[in-house]
């Protein structure tokens, strides 16, 4: 099956990521090779196959319904990009203009 | 000790001269780093290491210096340096899984691998050189450059974990930590000449093992010799709170495996001489050399997918001596199939990428690691921060798990893979119900490539083809030398039952001796 420009650059905005038009079309490219080699799996009979999503073979066991505090020698600051008052400053959401560059 | 002489030490050698007071900690450091000056492992040379700190590692002798001065237990591994692959949260050195995205990130916490190797009384000296986020099978993908193969520096080392089977190959350290998700331990061990382990899924924690596929993932061991490789295996090896997918089922002392026979039981009469040996208090005993009776008893398959056609006549002829060496030690050889393991490459190649979509989503310059803000809001920080953040591996193997995971695509791609994926496991369930007690396999199809002599991305996944499925299965697989190809190493796999490394181990050692220097000739 092969991927379409548009694909690519719609499961770039899904995953996040800035994709310019030369990269994209190389990677259009590149996952279609890529997936075609997947197409040998359509020819495999799965219909009365359950799907494995973990191998943990044995021995799992359940444990204490009981949070674990982690063990934090450094604090957040010392590796986040940005906090203040114990939370994460994030650039404002887009989905409105910024005052200060309409000039409002 | 000259650094060159120390290259050579195992580390249990090592552990045994500093418990007795014949060789200090900090002469271990010392060596350790004299040897990486002297053969290049920086970043102007073989580009091993991405972090290390002397005198950190001298402070952290001291400490076991102390502990023996005080006459208390310093550990089955005392004194021995200790090599980690840079996805393995470390405290004191930055972790950054080869990626600009986490340029400078110290973590904040130590993975549970780590600090049972630090309470065993290693050393930490380095963290090493890797594929980014573990992606890839050469260690050409490390936003800080490749790393270079010792044997060959023309030739790459194998990936992901290429920094450490280097380190161990360079005689920098006996032992190193790497990470599996579809060969990474196993394929650098070959293509360097060294011990790689790959244990079964929840045999080791994962905690502290920066994710790339979580059904996958396993933190593995590289060692110079397969009693390396054991010895760390067997320390870091048990239940952690801190993985729900962690085992409680018993570690046993693989070391003893090299005499023969089923593992001891711990709990039984001879309770008390174990545990003195596993703590390192009493050395386990010497086994005898290999005979006619090592292995009887023991059936190993050999699966007719794994030794095709085209594969290399070479490669074929060091896995035949092999063969034979287990045949002569009483071991019967039969031919067997794994029908569904020329499946596994693309299996693979859907879930992992799959998994990774997801757990990379969390790199998104908000809790840690880089930001890159362009100013136009939120998701434009997002896109801007991971499209440099990433190289162009990782970008690839992000859009090929969205692809597959997004609307329309779910069914065909990720449903099937995880359906077929219970067929591969099928396969393995069969053989090890048939009365087979391990698989023997070539691990790689081809011996270490030149760097950059690979630039389509599925001929590179293609060296994963014979590890592939032991991560898929879940079942434990060692890689250990069993001779030279136009004097490149080349690697024999040998995958046993879920939690069967005793026997693994038992195997390995076996034809370890068996081989003798023939393993690198």
């Amino acid at each position: 099956m092969a991927v379409t420009r548009e694909d690519v650059l719609h499961i770039a905005d899904l995953a996040r990521l800035g994709v310019d038009g030369a990269r994209a079309d190389a990677l259009t490219k590149e996952l279609s090779a890529i997936l075609a080699h997947m197409e040998v799996l359509s020819a495999v009979d799965t219909a009365s196959v359950p799907s494995t999503a973990g191998v943990g073979a044995e021995g799992t066991p359940l444990r204490p319904d009981v949070g674990v505090p982690p063990l934090m020698e450094r604090t957040l600051e010392s590796f986040a990009p940005a906090m203040r008052d114990g939370f994460f400053i994030v650039p404002r959401l887009a989905t409105h203009e910024d005052p200060a560059e309409s000039g409002a | 000790m000259s650094a060159e002489s120390f290259g050579k030490l195992g580390a249990a050698t090592i552990a045994s001269s500093v418990r007795a007071g014949d060789a200090s900690p900090s002469d271990m450091v010392r060596a350790s780093f004299e040897r990486a000056r002297e053969i290049g492992a920086g970043p102007d040379g073989l580009n091993i290491y991405l972090h290390s700190n002397e005198q950190a590692s001298l402070d952290d002798a001291d400490a076991i210096h102390k502990r023996i001065e005080s006459a208390t237990d310093a550990g089955v591994l005392a004194g021995v340096p200790i090599a980690i692959k840079d996805n393995i949260a470390s405290l004191g050195l930055p972790t950054t899984c080869g990626s600009r995205i986490l340029a400078g990130y110290v973590s904040p916490f130590e993975a549970t691998a780590i600090t049972r190797l630090r309470a065993s009384g290693a050393l930490i000296v380095a963290k090493t050189n890797m594929d980014e986020f573990a992606m890839g099978s050469s260690t050409e993908n490390s936003a800080y450059g490749p790393t270079r193969n010792p044997l060959d520096v023309r030739c790459v080392p194998g990936g992901s974990s290429g920094g450490s089977a280097a380190a161990v190959a360079a005689g920098i350290t006996p032992i190193a930590l790497g990470s599996e998700t579809g060969g990474s331990v196993r394929q650098p061990a070959a293509f360097c000449g060294v011990v790689g382990v790959k244990p079964t899924y929840g045999r080791v924690s994962r905690y502290g093992l920066v994710a790339f596929a979580s059904s996958l993932d396993q933190i593995g061991v590289l060692g110079r010799t397969v009693d390396d490789a054991a010895l760390a295996l067997e320390t870091i090896a048990g239940f952690d709170n801190m993985d729900s997918t962690s085992s409680d089922a018993d570690v046993p002392i693989y070391r003893l495996s090299a005499l023969g026979g089923p593992a001891p039981d711990k709990r039984g009469p001879e309770a008390a001489a174990l545990e003195a040996i596993r703590i390192g208090r009493t050395p386990v005993p010497i086994p005898p050399p290999p005979s006619a009776k090592t292995l009887e008893g023991v059936v190993i398959g050999k699966p007719k997918e794994y030794f095709p056609d085209s594969l290399d006549p070479s490669i074929r002829d060091v896995c035949e001596r092999s063969l034979d060496r287990f045949r002569s030690m009483g071991a019967t050889v039969r031919d067997i199939s794994l029908p569904r393991s020329p499946l596994a490459i693309p299996v693979y190649y859907i879930l992992a990428p799959a998994e990774a979509s997801s757990n990379l989503a969390r790199f998104d310059g908000v809790r840690y690691g880089l930001r890159v803000d362009p100013g136009k809001g939120l998701k434009a920080m997002y896109e801007a921060t991971r499209s440099q953040g990433f190289g162009p591996e990782t970008t690839r193997r992000v859009l090929l798990g969205t692809y597959v995971l997004s609307a329309g695509y779910y069914d065909a791609y990720y449903k099937k893979a995880q359906a077929v994926r219970t067929l591969i496991g099928d396969d393995f369930r069969s053989v090890f119900g048939s009365g087979v007690n391990a698989i023997f396999t070539p691990t790689t199809p081809t011996t270490a490539f030149h760097v950059g002599a690979i630039s389509d991305p599925y001929e590179m996944y293609l060296n994963d083809i014979f590890t592939v499925t032991a991560n898929l299965a879940g079942v434990p697989a060692i890689s250990v030398p069993i001779g030279r190809v136009r004097r490149l190493p080349v690697g024999g796999q040998i995958i046993t039952a879920h939690f069967d490394e005793y026997t693994m181990f038992r195997l390995a050692y076996a034809l370890e001796a068996a081989l003798g220097s023939e393993a690198h000739q």
